[in-house]
């Protein structure tokens, strides 16, 4: 079990390792002289443009320059944003948990939501609410969030007067934000969530519960359901990072404070050093969820080998 | 000899995807309720799309300030926009531009990375492992944000936009392609052509990839509709398709900005970027079922 672990953190340790490298040259492959794109409009001050460079150290050999980068991104310090006169550091900080709440937000709602659906379409395999479930699901998944979270806007701040066409960061400005995030996986989960129900029916475990004359409702709480959600958990621990990157487009459609929309405005703005620190905490926020899935799913199910 | 080299008499192995042919037949295609769903709601769409010049005269681009915000009525079945161009029109043209791209998107992702599944799958070794590792890595990020990632870094535009995507879908063609590569590569039959003394490129080509098609077929329909959905993502948050050219996501864009005074900026593209999403997702699901048994749905 521990040598599992161990592999598994090993594996991880190289992926992140990996992910440093292609954030590093991000700033490396952009076209020109980095310190002359990112000033913009300063970029007529030779002196300005001499202490980036040497802030950067693109003075120095690449091997070198990304030794000293990461040596500052372990410590903390991501650089200076001159767009927002603030250090990339501060500004991260200072978004992260308006993104944190909403992606929590969504991540509940979208596995309520998808269990809920998913488990109602798999009791009412082949009937109507089954296709119509379904039918639901794809069009949840196919709404662009950007389009949704426009006509909510529309609908619910502009013609009918219960929120703000611009969300603040209270809990009933997280409403529309949330609910807009959260749809396209809600969507993908019914449909996986129903495929696990049905698959965990036709067990054969499950046809010798009712054969020893277990009501259909215990068999399917302590048979089906049981077996049928823990594969959710791994789905789940994907999808924390897709919402993290989804808030890109949702924080930039309510106007929310968020890493998303920092990384939208520094992306406009050629703030490279900013884009850079907000990619490295989503891809390494993503890999660490896969990494806690891989790590606790033969906990929870102990017929998964952890060789 | 057949042409694949084999002696005519010779059962080759047959593998599953050699029943093809019947399962393309048209009635099984139109038997299954959401393909035929996904290709009618598709096909209308691109219909209408090719007709745009017959079914409109007005030219996207045309500003004109009197008609500023003009609500949908005969002259403008859609209203106008901030600068009085007719929204009927933008919203047809720039509906090519987001499919055109798509389809962009699939076969310069598609084709990079069967290519790098189809070399690291037969080549093995070393090559395999450089090649599945760079695979790993890019797959360690999230798709949309890889994707805003490389346009940040080769700056905005449709072209751009349309390289960045691609760059998401390669490895993840490339990690199916090797992985089906890997397994058929040592089949009998293939064995058998390299007896014959067939070379790698006439095996790779004639008796690998016509067995890898179907996954293909079915992962591209799957990523065509993703494609559509960030294509227009990245031209709604301003780093894909720049003004004034019409494309359905930066018309939402014009949308939101105008949000309490125009509603119909906001409505009309995005019926039809949800619909024409709808129509190839369905399109990919039954596919699925239809191609790659494995993955149906019960």
């Amino acid at each position: 079990m521990s040598g599992y672990v161990l592999k598994r953190l090993a594996s991880i340790i190289v992926l992140a390792f990996g992910v440093t490298l292609l954030v590093f040259l991000i700033i490396r492959l952009i076209p020109g002289d980095p310190a002359v794109v990112m000033l913009g409009t300063n970029a007529g001050d030779a002196a300005l443009i001499e202490r980036l460079h040497q802030q950067l150290g693109l003075d120095r050999s690449i091997p070198a320059q990304y030794v000293i980068w990461l040596g500052n991104v372990l410590r903390g310090d991501f650089g200076y944003s001159y767009g927002q006169q603030q250090s990339v550091a501060s500004l991260v900080a200072q978004n992260m948990p308006a993104t944190i709440e909403l992606t929590v937000a969504s991540l509940s709602v979208s596995l309520l939501l998808g269990c809920l659906i998913g488990v109602a379409a798999a009791i009412r395999r082949n009937q109507l609410l089954d296709t119509a479930a379904m039918s639901v699901a794809l069009a949840f998944m196919s709404i662009p969030s950007f389009w949704l979270g426009l006509l909510l806007i529309l609908l619910f701040a502009v013609q009918l007067p219960w929120f703000d066409v611009v969300g603040g960061t209270s809990l009933k400005g997280l409403v529309l934000p949330a609910a807009t995030l959260a749809l396209g996986t809600a969507g993908f989960n019914a449909r996986f969530v129903r495929s696990s129900v049905i698959q965990a029916q036709t067990q054969r475990h499950v046809l010798t519960a009712r054969a020893k004359g277990l009501r259909r409702s215990q068999v399917f709480r302590r048979h089906v359901l049981r077996n049928s959600l823990l594969p959710v958990l791994t789905v789940a621990g994907l999808q924390v990072g897709q919402l993290l990157s989804g808030t890109v487009i949702v924080e930039t459609v309510f106007s929310r404070p968020g890493i998303g929309r920092l990384l939208v405005q520094a992306i406009l703005a050629k703030d490279y050093l900013t884009v850079q620190a907000v990619v490295l905490i989503i891809a390494i926020t993503y890999a660490l969820c896969n990494f806690m899935v891989d790590v606790l799913y033969p906990v929870l199910d102990p017929r998964v080998g952890t060789r | 000899m057949t042409p694949d080299g084999l002696p005519g008499g010779a059962p080759a192995v047959v593998a599953p995807d050699e029943l093809l042919p019947q399962r393309w037949a048209l009635s099984g295609v139109l038997r299954h309720r959401s393909l035929a769903a996904g290709l009618v709601i598709s096909g209308l769409l691109a219909l209408v799309l090719a007709a745009a010049p017959l079914l409109t005269s007005a030219d996207p681009n045309l500003q004109d300030p009197m008609a500023s915000f003009a609500a949908p009525s005969l002259a403008y079945p859609m209203g106008a926009d901030a600068f009085g161009r007719d929204l009927f029109a933008r919203v047809l043209y720039g509906g090519r531009t987001t499919i055109l791209a798509s389809f962009c998107v699939v076969a310069l992702g598609g084709a990079a990375g069967v290519t790098l599944g189809l070399i690291a799958g037969y080549a093995g070794g070393l090559v395999r492992f450089v090649i599945m590792r760079v695979v790993d890595l890019l797959l360690a990020f999230p798709g949309i944000l890889m994707a805003l990632t490389v346009s940040a870094v080769l700056g905005p535009g449709l072209m751009n936009g349309v390289v960045a995507i691609a760059v998401v879908l390669t490895p993840i063609y490339a990690r199916l392609v090797e992985g089906a590569t890997a397994e058929i590569r040592h089949l009998p039959y293939v064995d058998a052509a390299v007896t014959l003394g067939a070379g790698a490129p006439r095996i790779i080509l004639r008796h690998i990839l016509p067995n890898v098609s179907p996954a293909i077929i079915v992962l591209t329909t799957t990523w065509l509709g993703v494609a559509v959905l960030w294509i227009a993502a990245l031209g709604f948050l301003g780093v894909g398709v720049q003004p004034p050219q019409p494309e359905w996501g930066a018309i939402l864009n014009d949308g939101q900005n105008y949000i309490t005074l125009a509603w119909w900026i906001t409505v009309f593209p995005g019926v039809f970027l949800a619909l024409l999403v709808i129509g190839v997702n369905l399109i990919g699901d039954g596919l699925r079922d239809q191609l790659d048994p494995t993955l149906a749905r019960f």
